[in-house]
């Protein structure tokens, strides 16, 4: 219980550090969000107006600044986020963010998680059969891919089964833009098409970092007396590899899956960039040409929640893995 | 432990009898590993016998060969060790030439292993019991009941309330976790145990404690015991032979009173020296100068001649092969002739240097 | 202890062929893979001027869209620049992005995580708290903030808002292994004889922790290589440097690979790729001396006693 309380302490201290770095950040920097403004509305706006955009931002000038900390904090937690002044000049960035987000999730998200877990799965068969001709090919192979640019590896992708092929898999969008949406086979089927250029380079580009680690991680697990001592009782070796060996390799890969959350968000930005995949870190850019400042805060929170929720679920799952953990309320 | 929990011997096998021969014979044992120095023999023509119901102590300091001797006894080495040679034959059965599957057979119901550290050696994530159970599932097809029954037998054996077993191995002090293993060893009531360093980490008391513990349990159920540690004064008193190690060959076998109280060969007289009596007069400590050869390029003749104070003319040349001396054996020229006579045998005189300069 | 052996046998005393780190090194090959790889684009950086002759790779001097030829070995942009020229002058602000981030990463990773470590307690909570943090909170939409607000982005920020990423993963390594020496004899003796924290610190621990800091300057720098190419491929670098990532900005916003010009993409990506490539080799080498077990298993010689008995 005394774990749990921790990890959830921890949770709200970073996203307030979080917040309050992308309050700050704008007030202290060089530049000025109301000429920002004004360049982008071709001074056609009364100042009034322009006041009126800048406040749902959270732009008080005049306001005492605590006062405006305390009530862009309030917005932030109750979705009041402002209107965009980017590209999509007036429309509200709850829109914009409800309406990128299960597209992100659905990607990224999946892809994501499929990797850990096809990589993990990987690493611990590799480390198994140590030796092998299997084993001497993968790990050079899996560290040329973990070094590769995201970017890169979704532009080579693009070359050789778009350009080279003359379209036959996709590399724009998340569905044709001639197409409604709706929940008919057709539909699904081209969301699916469009998705497997994106998904693979999530895939290439980091699950060679799973294998290696988990194969490490394994093979130093492999060589601990308590799996010696489950060869000397007899155990079945399928017995040993999960209960035995995995289950202990498993916990820091883990948390090194947790810690490098950060990473993985960098990665999924750029891809949806190349492939201009409607998603999150899609809008993040736009924003960011944009200069569309309450549309890049509310983004940031959302990365800043996502990356904590997905750390606390994996501190969660070390918990309930890990007995120690349990007793002690830290590693 | 205020009542004698009934132990119930299941699935009974023939009963093996001294009269068919020993229960373990180990002849010619080597055993290797490839390291990028070159081939190193770690454990180089051993050969012991264990008799039903024996405790056999093998002696040695680190790096001498023991625990791999051990592990290759029990089919346990690591990837990197192999066997290259000799055989150890288990109530006549070739354990070196057995699959797998054979082997699984025997393991646990008929000979089990208890390791050194058990923080290491317990699974940490599983608890006491479900790791008990996994090694009755794995030879037996019995009742949940039964298990449970039996789990509980062996904790109350070991004096451990069976409470425990549904504890983690962090959760329990090191001497418990130590009497968990042996209670786990246990399990099939199997005829022989074989116990790397399993009193290291403890401190004295509960180390003595231990080995009376072990000693009673294996009187009272008849296994026999191989007993690896780096500490001679500590199983002297508890076994029936004693084995010194040096170099991954026999230096010195034999009963143990003969071995501890006479030893013959320098290198025993040497570890003997380097533990002080507590009754008896005050005694220069000495230890041995020098240190292991490396195992990859052995000195020529008797491996110990770089360290030992007798040295002759043959032992830079000539092997020394396992020379009679009494009830035991000896690997040293000086004994070439019986009866072998070190000089300043008994104890209580000073150490060998000291004798050496009179 | 093995000084004391006096071997009256005769026989050279023979030292242990390989110990140490170079001689690591030279035994596996993936570390000479990558050290060769990095050798090469070190020299190329520093020495642009032997491996092309054009002095000034973004003027727009030659004929646009010409494909791969003797004279331009990779052909010419869109806008008449020679893609190889500008492959080797990119080489070295791209190295020097990931050497120089890379390193004062570390040194901050060094400092904060062994401090915390030492000093224990309140000190190594808060120092603790504040490297979570940062290792948390997602970077990359941080660094894109921090640049667009500081306007046209310039090397110095690029700099900074990668040092200030990026160090935090290594502090909690450093602090771990800090804490697993801090209980360690040699450490012990050197408290009681009297010296200062700050020597015990950095003459006692820090060198044998060696192999640990060179492993994080690595991560590092891959870290920084590819974080920096991703900032400048979506346009938040310089569009006038010449560095990969600005080459990568440009072939993108001119379409290279739907229009027939694939290489201006291919290659500087490659050699991202292929710098980074060297960093995690070496990186991974560097795993394996630390770790014994993980050192790949040899191929033996030394027939089991159970092939030869029948």
């Amino acid at each position: 219980m005394r774990y749990v309380v921790r990890r959830l302490g921890f949770f709200a201290l970073t996203l307030w550090v979080a917040l309050t770095l992308n309050f700050f950040i704008p007030r202290f920097m060089p530049g000025n969000p109301l000429d920002a403004l004004r360049a982008r509305t071709h001074d056609r706006l009364s100042p009034a107006a322009l006041e009126q955009m800048l406040t749902s931002y959270g732009f008080k000038p005049h306001q005492n600044i605590f006062v405006q900390y305390l009530e862009y904090l309030r917005n932030m937690f109750t979705g009041h986020w402002g209107i965009s002044i980017g590209a999509t000049l007036g429309e509200p960035v709850s829109t914009i963010v409800w309406q990128a987000l299960p597209w992100t999730l659905g990607l990224v998200g999946v892809t994501t998680v499929l990797a850990f877990l096809l990589g993990s799965l990987i690493g611990v068969v590799a480390a198994w059969r140590r030796g092998g001709r299997l084993d001497s090919v993968l790990p050079p192979v899996f560290v040329v891919t973990s070094a590769l640019p995201y970017f890169w590896v979704g532009l080579m992708l693009i070359l050789v089964f778009s350009v080279w092929t003359h379209g036959w898999l996709p590399s724009d969008f998340n569905y044709d833009p001639d197409l409604l949406p709706e929940f008919s086979l057709g539909f699904i089927e081209n969301v699916l098409k469009h998705a497997v250029l994106p998904a693979a380079t999530i895939l290439i580009a980091s699950i060679g970092a799973w294998i290696l680690t988990m194969r490490n991680n394994m093979i130093t697990t492999l060589a601990e007396d308590y799996v010696r001592m489950g060869r000397a009782k007899g155990l079945s070796n399928s017995r040993i590899m999960t209960d035995y060996a995995a289950r202990n390799a498993m916990l820091p890969n883990l948390s090194g899956f947790a810690m490098s959350l950060g990473f993985v968000i960098t990665g999924s930005i750029l891809v949806e960039y190349v492939f201009n995949y409607p998603g999150l870190g899609y809008q993040l850019y736009n924003a960011v040409q944009n200069t569309d400042y309450p549309l890049m805060q509310a983004l940031f929170m959302l990365f800043t929640v996502a990356v904590l929720v997905a750390l606390l679920v994996c501190d969660f799952a070390i918990a309930w893995l890990d007995p120690r953990v349990r007793a002690t309320g830290s590693r | 432990m205020s009542s004698e929990p009934e132990i119930e011997i299941r699935d009974l096998d023939v009963a093996y009898t001294a009269s068919d021969g020993p229960l373990l014979e180990v002849r010619d044992l080597r055993v290797e590993y490839a390291t990028a120095g070159g081939l190193v023999r770690a454990v180089d023509g051993v050969d012991m016998k264990v008799h039903k119901g024996e405790f056999v102590a093998v002696v040695g300091e680190s790096g001498c060969g023991k625990s791999t001797l051990l592990f290759a006894i029990a089919r346990l080495l690591s990837p990197s060790a192999v066997i290259t040679g000799g055989s150890v034959a288990f109530r006549g059965q070739n354990l070196v030439t057995m699959t797998d599957k054979e082997l699984n057979a025997l393991r646990w119901r008929d000979y089990s292993v208890v390791m050194q550290s058990a923080m290491n050696a317990l699974n940490p994530v599983t608890t006491i019991g479900a790791q008990f159970k996994d090694s009755i599932e794995a030879h037996a097809k019995w009742s949940v009941a039964q298990t449970a029954q039996r789990c509980v037998e062996v904790m109350k054996l070991v004096g451990i309330d069976p409470i425990h077993l549904n504890s983690y191995p962090h959760q329990l002090s090191g001497g418990m976790r130590q009497r968990a293993m042996i209670a786990m060893a246990l399990l099939f009531t199997p005829d022989l145990v074989i116990m790397d360093e399993p009193t290291s980490g403890l401190d004295v008391v509960a180390q003595r404690l231990l080995m009376v513990q072990i000693k009673e349990l294996q009187q009272k159920l008849g296994f026999a015991v191989i007993f690896v540690t780096h500490d001679m004064s500590l199983v002297s008193h508890f076994s029936d032979q004693l084995l010194v190690m040096y170099a991954g060959q026999v230096v010195e076998i034999g009963p143990t009173r003969a071995v501890f109280d006479s030893p013959s060969h320098p290198y025993s007289r040497g570890l003997l020296d380097a533990f002080p009596s507590i009754r008896g007069p005050r005694v220069e400590l000495t230890g041995i100068a020098g240190s292991p050869p490396d195992l990859s390029n052995p000195p020529d003749g008797c491996r110990f001649h770089p360290r030992c104070a007798f040295a002759m003319a043959a032992c830079f040349t000539e092997p020394p092969p396992l020379y009679r001396v009494g009830p035991a054996l000896s690997r040293c020229h000086l004994n070439a002739h019986e009866p072998a006579e070190l000089p300043g045998v008994p104890r209580e005189h000073p150490g060998i240097a000291e004798t050496m300069r009179t | 202890m093995t000084g004391l052996l006096v071997d009256t046998s005769g026989r050279a005393v023979t030292r242990r062929r390989g110990s140490g780190l170079t001689a690591a090194i030279r035994r596996s090959r993936k570390a000479q893979v990558g050290l060769v790889i990095l050798l090469v684009f070190c020299i190329v950086a520093v020495v642009p001027g032997l491996f092309t002759s054009v002095r000034h790779p973004n003027a727009l001097q030659f004929t646009p869209r010409l494909g791969p030829s003797g004279e331009h070995w990779l052909g010419t942009t869109s806008l008449g620049q020679d893609i190889w020229a500008q492959l080797v002058y990119g080489t070295r602000q791209s190295l020097v992005i990931a050497v120089v981030a890379g390193l004062f990463a570390t040194v901050l990773s060094v400092l904060v995580g062994v401090t915390a470590a030492y000093l224990g307690g309140l000190p190594d909570d808060v120092l603790s708290m504040i490297t979570s943090v940062f290792l948390v909170i997602p970077t990359f939409p941080l660094i894109i903030i921090f640049a667009t607000y500081a306007g046209k982005s310039t090397l110095i920020v690029v700099l900074i808002v990668l040092v200030v990423t990026g160090w935090s993963y290594g502090a909690n390594q450093m602090r771990a292994q800090m804490l697993s020496l801090r209980n360690r004899e040699f450490l012990e003796s050197a408290r009681v004889r009297g010296e200062r924290r700050t020597y015990i610190i950095f003459a006692e621990a820090l060198p044998t922790m060696t192999s640990l800091i060179v492993a994080i300057f690595l991560g590092a720098a891959l870290y920084s290589l590819l974080t920096a190419a991703g900032l400048q491929f979506i346009g938040l670098g310089d569009p006038d440097s010449s560095s990969w990532g600005t080459m990568l900005y440009w072939s993108e916003s001119q379409s290279a690979l739907q229009t027939g010009m694939p290489l201006w993409s291919i290659a500087p990506g490659l050699c991202v790729a292929l710098l980074g490539v060297s960093f995690a080799l070496i990186n991974y080498a560097f795993d394996e001396i630390s770790n014994p077990a993980l050192r790949p298993v040899r191929r033996r010689h030394v027939k089991r006693a159970r092939d030869r008995n029948t």
